[in-house]
């Protein structure tokens, strides 16, 4: 096993880790926009470090080039598909979780227009 | 490796199980389609480990039009809640 090769099994697993998390959090936490907010970061950061592992694993320079597009394409639109459920999510008004104390959005709204 | 591919595929099983309970739990649209967008990132990184177990694959072409159509999908069905509400 080259030294490659082990930094390839460790991204690998750490990439795996992160996305289990995510998966985790997408069961465990209270309201929709924190369970965006587990699942877009913590799953994009694992699939990306699992593609970056197996991208040093790759036998040919496609597969390589093939990967790290993709890793490319993930990080581009994996915030904006999470910025466009959160989004629609507020406007059709999905309530916040019970824990949560801060909501800027709404003070916002009350300063822009008191009549509301 | 051989261990380490199969860590990851069991560490992806669980998460793809974890996404589809998810999914079937009663909750909002946008909910749902935070699973199933979730659902397809695990695939992609399966399709990726499967690409790290001898060096190519196959499948790397799905890969690439796995992760569109996650994204193209969730931002149709985010436009489609903005219009027709919530539930």
């Amino acid at each position: 096993m080259t030294a490659l090769d082990v930094l390839a099994a460790a991204l690998l697993l750490l990439g795996a880790v992160f996305v289990t998390l995510g998966c985790v959090g997408l069961q465990r936490f209270d309201d929709v926009y924190a369970r965006i907010h587990a699942a877009s970061k913590a799953s994009t950061l694992g699939v990306v470090l699992i593609m970056l592992g197996a991208a040093l694993r790759a036998a040919q320079t496609e597969v390589a080039v093939k990967l790290l597009l993709a890793v490319v394409l993930q990080l581009v639109t994996a915030p904006i598909a999470a910025h466009l459920i959160g989004r629609a999510a507020y406007r059709t008004g999905t309530e916040l979780g019970v824990r949560t104390t801060v909501n800027e959005l709404a003070d916002a709204k009350a300063s822009r227009d008191p009549m509301e | 490796m051989t261990v380490v591919i199969a860590v990851c595929l069991g560490l992806l099983v669980i998460s793809a199980l974890l996404c589809t309970a998810r999914l079937v739990r009663p909750g909002v649209l946008a909910d749902r389609v935070v699973a199933m967008d979730t659902l397809l990132i695990v695939l992609v990184a399966g399709i990726a480990v499967d690409a790290a177990r001898n060096g190519r694959s196959s499948f790397l072409d799905a890969l690439l039009v796995v992760s569109l159509v996650a994204f193209i999908s969730s931002a149709a069905v985010a436009g489609f809640i903005e219009r027709r509400g919530a539930q």
